[in-house]
């Protein structure tokens, strides 16, 4: 379908039937779906090559810690659901509501991931070096877990520019919707990370 | 710019999606302790996550919504990338194994 841009060219409709900052939204979580992939197989090929890859993970505190994390964060992907529907509605106080309680909830699983990093730093744990085995146990568990806590603490502060702008009248619901993208992707990710990361090295 | 509608309840609509996602990571934390092979692990653990991945993607970021052009555009791709970064597995066991490759 034909439509006229500002500046009266003429100008193709989207063929997905979707605003470009949506696509383009898309289009940075494909990438960045690929990224995390790649470095999930990296640290897979350095699990797989290592004879004496540690396994130190007990139920209590890091399993129960990472079940709790895991509750949080589909949580809060529930309430960004109700923010993206509150914004369509035109609702700003409910969709203010639901932004906050996200991000309520991605603060809280941040502290619950720096409280298990800093569990692991004081039993040993450093980039190149544990107690355990295999010194590239450090740098992988660091780097994919620290990569996905970057990816919730960029996505709280989006959220909260989002929902001040949005109550303020200078973004629309369509800003919230993307935003609203971006979190479903960081939890995710985190289905991935924890079943390849934590529960495959569990101590037995 | 689209009208405002009115707001259904979301939560109650997306729930089912919600419950089977956490029955899916209960799920990979009650068979993380069964005693099967890492192997097999992996391979279950990664096909739960696969399946919970998707119901995400599908339900909670709308992907089931939307023209079926993007889902062509975008996922077939990107599994095609994910596809092919398996090809240095070999490489992997061969350094587990510590054998040069045959000349």
């Amino acid at each position: 379908m034909a439509m006229h841009g500002h500046d009266g060219a003429l100008m193709e409709g989207s063929p997905y039937a979707i605003p470009s900052r949506k696509l383009t939204m898309w289009l940075f979580l494909i990438s960045d779906a690929v990224t995390f992939g790649a470095i999930l197989f990296g640290y897979g090929y350095l699990r797989t090559a290592s004879s004496d890859w540690p396994a130190p993970f007990k139920f209590n505190p890091s399993i129960l810690n990472v079940i709790i994390m895991t509750f949080v964060l589909i949580t809060s992907s529930l309430t960004m659901l109700g923010a993206v529907d509150s914004a369509k509605a035109g609702d700003k106080a409910k969709a203010n509501r639901f932004l906050w309680s996200t991000i309520l909830l991605g603060v809280i699983f941040a502290g619950l991931h720096i409280r298990e990093w800093f569990a692991l730093i004081d039993e040993g744990v450093r980039l190149f070096q544990n107690p355990w085995g295999s010194p590239l146990f450090g740098a992988t568990f660091f780097s994919i877990t620290g990569l996905h806590l970057l990816h919730v603490i960029c996505g709280v502060v989006a959220i909260a520019v989002i929902s001040r702008g949005f109550s303020r009248g200078s973004l629309t619901a369509g800003h919230v919707e993307t935003t609203g993208l971006y979190w479903h992707f960081v939890d995710l990710v985190w289905m991935f990370v924890v079943p390849l990361i934590y529960l495959l090295n569990i101590s037995r | 710019m689209t009208a405002p509608r009115k707001s259904g309840n979301v939560i109650a609509k997306y729930l089912p999606v919600y419950f089977v996602l956490l029955g899916i990571a209960g799920l990979e934390v009650f068979l993380a302790y069964q005693h099967f092979s890492t192997a097999a692990l992996l391979v279950i653990l990664l096909g739960l996550a696969i399946c919970g991945g998707a119901l995400a993607v599908m339900y909670f970021m709308h992907l089931a919504q939307e023209r079926r052009s993007l889902f062509l555009t975008l996922i077939p791709a990107t599994i095609f990338v994910l596809l092919m970064m398996n090809m240095f597995w070999s490489d992997s066991f061969r350094l587990l194994r510590m054998r040069p490759f045959p000349h």
